[in-house]
Order: structure tokens, then C-alpha cells, then sequence
């Protein structure tokens, strides 16, 4: 009867008191750490704050007790998740390690691979990259190139991954390479394995982004080896892995919660009394937060279930960083404060880093256009 | 009454009953012929009886009052559902009434805009005021009196879809019409009203949204179906965040029904929801392209009541302002904790 629904979450008891102790823990560590809330987000790479974070046992919570976990259902992580980004607190190191790749691993990953790494991602001293995009393969995913070829009890590669955040200081990557056709579907012949940065025979080259910072890499493959208890998964069912992957990592709160140090650091700067048009803009953008909020814990609620909301989790991802392009534009409609990285004053530099980061919202992840072309097949247009 | 049964029916699955009864009654008693009526201006009695008789206005209402005591999302839905029929009747107003008097009412109800402090003073737009049996009104505090309307003198006034919005002029009221409503306050019924709004919005865009991907579907030009274009796609892709973020919040502003945080998820909801209603009748509008502006096809019925509904009970940017001087007033970091409060209202209730 309804298009789409988004039942209410309801987080369990444990997940508040996760949230209560995160809270404790991150208003502690702000202090320790010396990290500045309105200059650090979710892709800021801070390899000390992820180890007290581990150390805390604040990561990974849904992994067993035998791998570091707590064995910790997955609204205890959206809690734990939503308050650290809410917080602006630095957790770029283990972000990807914690969302998407620990958790592949643990599902599909062989005896060694769990045994070897899932304890250290819970403790916050491994991190990961994403091995997806290739040169010639961004939006169209299926177009892989990079090529996996059995060799003896392992396999070796050859081929290039670009856009890679944070290679040159992560410890591995999960790379979805071709060791098949793709077939009539284009779908077929795609493998996943962990990459061991540290091993012989792959190099990365930096790629600096607009405003100068070094996240983004390229990764080259020249004859890498690497063993068959490194594949993650059975051999061509990387597809349809990735897209299960991709449903994760689009509905949580790392998109829509991108720039809430701006809105705090804008509410600040307003005061508390803000003028008509101060308070009504500030009121519209609570409004979206709270609408996104709610539709975000709705679809961990649903995978929580073991459902698989994957047009809900487009429409939240679609919707989530629209907002979070809006805010930066907003900000400046209602106050006049230049942006600037070096202005006195939180609220200029937020507002900067924010201007400056804004175009990656609605790219990384899936575009905008590849998101809608989803929720367009979803509602029976495609 | 029945014997009471052995064991209390699980809510969740009455109100799913309720909700399928209530699709069925919508689909088989609003057609084009009841919206053109009302559109002139005639009350749909019949349709009226037929929503009586299926205990819809008391699904908000307590059971211990005489009500069939839904869960309120459960009972929003069912305002949610008439509007995706633009049910030409005042269920959610006496649905709300019905639930803030604490008895069932006689007759269809309206909820009155604005205060009538002590009841004195001119309350306007009281939706169907003139075909309503009695109209619930704020008298300041939290007060409220509620008025037989058979035998008053109402100036006529209409909608945007051509609904009554009626006026009512006030000289006092028996002691004995003015009770105490736990809850209310300043704002009257503005709280309550924006609810019934928005979901009615949300039910509206959901059937106009369904609406515009059918005919996409159908709609052939350069020899395809223009569902096939990526720019219609990428259009009601668009209009389906906005459905789909409308109807999150509503679920969650009727989940804080009864809890302190109930006017300020109500604000919040009719914010997003109005919002929304501008961006989904453009997009719906411009895929039914010249045939979907006339008069002829059915979907004005739909975005007229959108343009109407976000205007009452306080439209968006009235509702934003009061929300922005609140978190001003809080300060920055006080934003979070009450996202997380007020989106998780009901989970504490």
C-alpha cells in the first residue's frame, strides 16, 4: 500500500548503553587526543584515536567474542557509529576496516584470514582500503579489468585500483578483480581476495584531492601474489558480494552525518537568538536530520532482521547526502562569514573544510545518478 | 458487548485489520464522481456513514474510553490511507478530537485553528465546518471546549481543492463545555492538526508518486515509454526520497504521540512533509506533463489537497522557525542528543 516503508527502529537496551558509554568515552578522548571536532570527520585518518577506540572496545562490536568482538547485534554498532560522527570524532582509520571489510571477511573469509585479522580490525591497529574502482571502471563497476590468474596454491594479479583512500597507510585491501568472463550478465568472473599491502609487487601512487589532501591513491598490481586462503568468497561470486556489501555501506549514518559539525558549529555561531530567517533555515535542516536519522536506523533495523532493504538503502543514501550538500550552501545563505582554513574561529574553517570536501559526498559510494537509477528500478521504472 | 476473548489481540495485528478494511472501504467508496461532488461542494454523507460505521474516528481513542485504542502510527496510517484517496471527510480532525475530548463524539468533527481564549473571539478555517456535528476548540491554556456547530451561522470559505474551511465566530461558552485535555498547550491544536496533515500529505504523494511511475510506464513518446528516459528516472527517483523521507517522519511524530516531545516531532514532521509535498507535485506534474493539469485527469485532485494541506495548521517555514529558535536556544551540541531523543520518542513511551 505504501511505496517504501521504514518501520521504526527500536535499538535494543544494550545499544543505548553503548551510546551512553561512546559518549563518555569520546568527551575523555577529545581531551587526550587533542582532535578538533570541527575539523576532523569520518575520513579523518587517526591511527592513535582508532587504537584507544579498539582498546576501549568500542570497535567491531558485532564480531564474535573468539575474534575481538563482543558478539554485539548491529544496532549496538549504528549507536556506537552515529555518536562517534556526531561527535566529529577522527575514525577514518578503521572506518572502512569496521563497516564493510571485517564484516566481509568474517562471513566469507577462510579460517586464516579470520583467525589472522578480524582481532586486530576490533582492536583498531589494522586498517583497510577499497579495492572496487579501477581507471577505467568507476561508476560501471562490472567493467573490471584487473586480472586474477591461478598460480600454484594462490593467484597472481596484474592490473590497477584507483581512488583507494588511505592505501598508503592502510595494511590491506579487498579487491574485486576478474578471474572469469563476465558473461551475457557482465556479472560472472569477478573474485574478491584481501591484499597485503605490505607484500612484494603492488605500489601506490598518491592522488592528491582539490584542497591538496592526500586520501585518494592508485594501486598497481604487478604480478602479485596472492594465496587462495586470501580469497574472500568463492570464485565468482564477487558480484554479488559486493553488491550485499554495497547495501551495508550506503544506509548508515556516514551518509547524512558528513558535515553535522558544520550545522553544530553554525548553531554557535547564530547564538541563541537567531533571527527569522537564521532560525527558520536552522529549523528546515533539523527537520531533514531528523527525517534521515529515522530512515537510516530504520534500514539497520532491516538488516538487523536479515532483510534487504536495498531500494530503502539507496533512498537513504540519495536523500542523506543531498542533505549534506545542503547544509554548507545553507550555512552561507543565513550568515556572512568568509570560509577560510586559516580564519579565526571554528565556524570558518568548517564551513571551508566542508566547501571543499562537499563534491565527494554525492560521489563516493555510488553517485548520486547510479542511486537514483537504482530506487528508478525499485519503483518499476527500469 | 462479546465476551472479552482469552487473550487480548496483539495490537500490531488489529490495526493491520483495521488498515485492510479501512483500503477496501476507501477503494470501493471514492471515485471520480464522490471527488467531483465534493469538489462543488457537496458533504459526502454516505462515505461518511460508511467510515462511521467502520469505527475509523475512534481508532486514536483509548479502549477504556470507548475507543479501539490503535497504536498511533497504526491510527495515522489510517489518515495516511484515506488521503491516498483524498477522502473527502474529516477522519483525521475527529479522529484527533475524539482522542483529545477522551469520548467518542457524534458525527464527523472538526479540530479549530488558532485560540478562542475562554471562547470568545473569530476561529477561521475549520475544515468542513459546515458539514461537522461539533468543533473542538482551543479556549488558552490547556483548555479546550467543544461546540455543537447545528444551528451556527459559518462563513463560508474554501481550500485550494475546494474543501470547507469555514469560520466560526465565538461570544462565550457554558462553563460546563470546557474541559482540561492533558497535553495542550499554548499552540492549541497546531501541534495535532500538523500531524494529521502530514500524514495526509504522506498518503497524498505516495498515490500521486504511484501514479506518475504508471504512466511512465504507459506514456509512449519516441517510440518508448518515457519511464525508459534516465531523465524521468532520475526525476521520480527524486520525488521517491522525498515520499519515502515524508513517511519516515510521520511514523515518527505519531510514535511520540502522548510523550512530551509529541509538538516538537509534530513540527518537525509537517516541516519535512510540506517540504516535500512542494517537490513531489512539481515532479509528479511535469511527468503527467498537459494531460495531468487538466481538470479531466484525476491527480489535481491529489496536489491540490497537497497545496492546500501545507499551508494549515502552520506551514513549513512557521513550524521551522519555532523549531530553529529552540535549537538556537540549546545550542550546537545540543542538537544531536535531541535527534536522537525525539526520533526515538516512542521506543521510550
Amino acid at each position: 500500500m505504501q511505496t517504501f516503508r521504514f518501520a521504526g527502529a527500536r535499538l535494543p537496551a544494550e545499544a543505548e548503553a553503548a551510546r551512553a558509554d561512546v559518549r563518555a568515552f569520546l568527551a575523555k578522548d577529545r581531551e587526550i587526543g587533542g582532535w578538533e571536532p570541527h575539523r576532523t570527520t569520518w575520513t579523518s585518518f587517526d591511527a592513535a584515536f582508532s587504537a584507544r577506540a579498539g582498546a576501549a572496545g568500542f570497535i567491531a562490536t558485532g564480531f564474535p567474542e573468539a575474534y575481538g568482538g563482543k558478539g554485539a547485534p548491529m544496532l549496538v554498532r549504528f549507536a556506537i557509529a552515529e555518536e562517534m560522527l556526531a561527535a566529529g570524532a577522527p575514525c577514518g582509520a578503521h572506518w572502512v576496516a569496521e563497516r564493510q571489510s571485517g564484516p566481509q571477511i568474517l562471513r566469507h573469509g577462510s579460517a586464516r584470514a579470520k583467525a589472522e585479522i578480524l582481532p586486530r580490525i576490533a582492536a583498531g591497529d589494522c586498517f583497510f582500503g577499497i579495492g572496487m574502482s579501477e581507471p577505467g571502471s568507476g561508476s560501471d563497476l562490472a567493467a573490471v579489468r584487473t586480472r586474477a590468474v591461478r598460480d600454484g596454491d594462490g593467484w597472481r594479479i596484474n592490473g590497477a585500483k584507483i581512488w583507494t583512500s588511505n592505501a598508503h597507510r592502510a595494511h590491506y585491501l579487498i579487491a574485486l578483480v576478474r578471474t572469469g568472463d563476465a558473461g551475457a550478465s557482465r556479472h560472472a568472473g569477478l573474485t574478491q581476495f584481501v591484499i597485503d599491502l605490505s607484500a612484494p609487487g603492488v605500489t601506490t601512487r598518491p592522488i592528491h584531492d582539490l584542497a591538496g589532501n592526500h586520501e585518494f591513491n592508485e594501486v598497481f598490481f604487478d604480478d602479485f601474489f596472492v594465496p587462495d586462503d586470501m580469497r574472500v568468497g568463492g570464485e565468482g561470486d564477487g558480484w554479488s558480494m559486493v553488491t550485499a556489501e554495497l547495501a551495508f555501506e550506503r544506509a548508515g549514518p556516514d551518509r547524512y552525518l558528513s558535515d553535522i559539525r558544520l550545522l553544530v558549529s553554525l548553531i554557535d555561531e547564530i547564538g541563541a537568538e537567531p533571527d527569522r530567517m537564521e532560525a527558520a533555515e536552522i529549523g528546515r535542516m533539523t527537520a531533514h536530520l531528523a527525517a534521515l536519522r529515522r530512515m537510516s536506523a530504520s534500514v539497520s533495523s532491516m538488516l538487523d532482521e536479515g532483510a534487504s532493504p536495498v531500494t530503502q538503502a539507496a533512498l537513504v543514501k540519495d536523500v542523506g547526502t543531498g542533505f549534506e550538500r545542503m547544509v554548507p550552501e545553507t550555512a552561507r545563505r543565513i550568515r556572512r562569514t568568509e570560509p577560510g582554513p586559516d580564519a579565526p574561529g571554528d565556524y570558518a574553517q568548517s564551513l571551508a573544510e566542508t566547501v571543499l570536501r562537499a563534491p565527494s559526498f554525492t560521489l563516493r559510494g555510488g553517485t548520486q545518478e547510479i542511486l537514483r537509477g537504482m530506487i528508478a528500478r525499485g519503483l518499476g521504472l527500469r | 458487548m462479546m465476551d472479552a476473548p482469552d487473550i487480548a489481540p496483539d495490537a500490531e495485528d488489529l490495526g493491520a485489520v483495521v488498515a485492510e478494511q479501512a483500503a477496501r472501504l476507501f477503494e470501493r467508496r471514492v471515485d471520480r464522481d464522490t471527488l467531483a461532488a465534493a469538489d462543488r461542494g457537496e458533504w459526502q454523507a454516505e462515505l461518511w456513514a460508511a467510515v462511521e460505521e467502520a469505527g475509523l474516528p475512534l481508532a486514536l481513542l483509548d479502549e477504556d474510553a470507548g475507543g479501539v485504542g490503535l497504536p498511533p502510527v497504526a491510527a495515522f496510517g489510517l489518515i495516511r490511507l484515506a488521503a491516498r484517496h483524498a477522502a473527502p471527510v474529516p477522519l483525521g480532525e475527529t479522529m484527533v478530537a475524539a482522542a483529545l475530548w477522551g469520548a467518542p463524539l457524534e458525527g464527523p468533527a472538526t479540530l479549530a485553528p488558532g485560540t478562542a481564549p475562554d471562547g470568545h473571539g473569530r476561529l477561521a478555517r475549520l475544515a468542513f465546518g459546515r458539514d461537522a456535528a461539533q468543533a473542538l476548540v482551543h479556549a488558552g491554556g490547556s483548555r479546550a471546549a467543544l461546540i455543537p456547530l447545528a444551528g451556527r451561522r459559518l462563513v463560508h470559505d474554501r481550500s485550494l481543492a475546494n474543501e470547507p474551511r469555514d469560520a466560526l465566530e465565538l461570544s462565550g461558552l457554558p462553563a460546563d463545555a470546557i474541559r482540561e485535555v492533558p497535553g495542550l498547550g499554548p499552540d492549541g491544536f497546531a501541534p495535532h492538526g500538523a500531524l494529521i496533515r502530514a500524514a495526509q500529505m504522506s498518503g497524498a504523494m505516495d498515490r500521486a508518486l504511484e501514479m506518475a511511475v504508471a504512466y511512465a510506464n504507459e506514456r509512449e513518446q519516441f517510440g518508448r515509454p518515457i519511464a525508459k528516459f534516465q531523465a524521468i528516472q532520475q526525476m521520480l527517483a527524486e520525488a521517491a526520497g522525498h515520499v519515502a523521507a515524508a513517511s519516515a517522519i510521520v511514523d515518527m511524530a505519531a510514535e511520540a504521540w502522548g510523550t512530551e516531545d509529541f509538538d516538537f516531532a509534530a513540527g518537525l514532521a509537517k516541516s519535512r512533509t510540506g517540504e516535500a509535498a512542494g517537490r513531489v507535485s512539481a515532479i509528479v506534474h511535469q511527468v503527467h506533463a498537459a494531460m495531468g493539469f487538466t481538470q479531466e485527469h484525476g491527480l489535481h485532485f491529489l496536489t491540490r489537497r497537497l497545496w492546500s494541506w501545507r499551508e494549515e495548521f502552520g506551514a513549513e517555514s512557521w513550524w521551522e522557525e519555532r523549531i530553529g529558535r529552540r535549537i538556537c536556544a540549546a545550542g550546537g551540541e545540543a542538537l544531536w542528543p535531541a535527534i536522537v531523543d525525539v526520533t526515538a520518542a516512542g521506543a521510550r513511551a
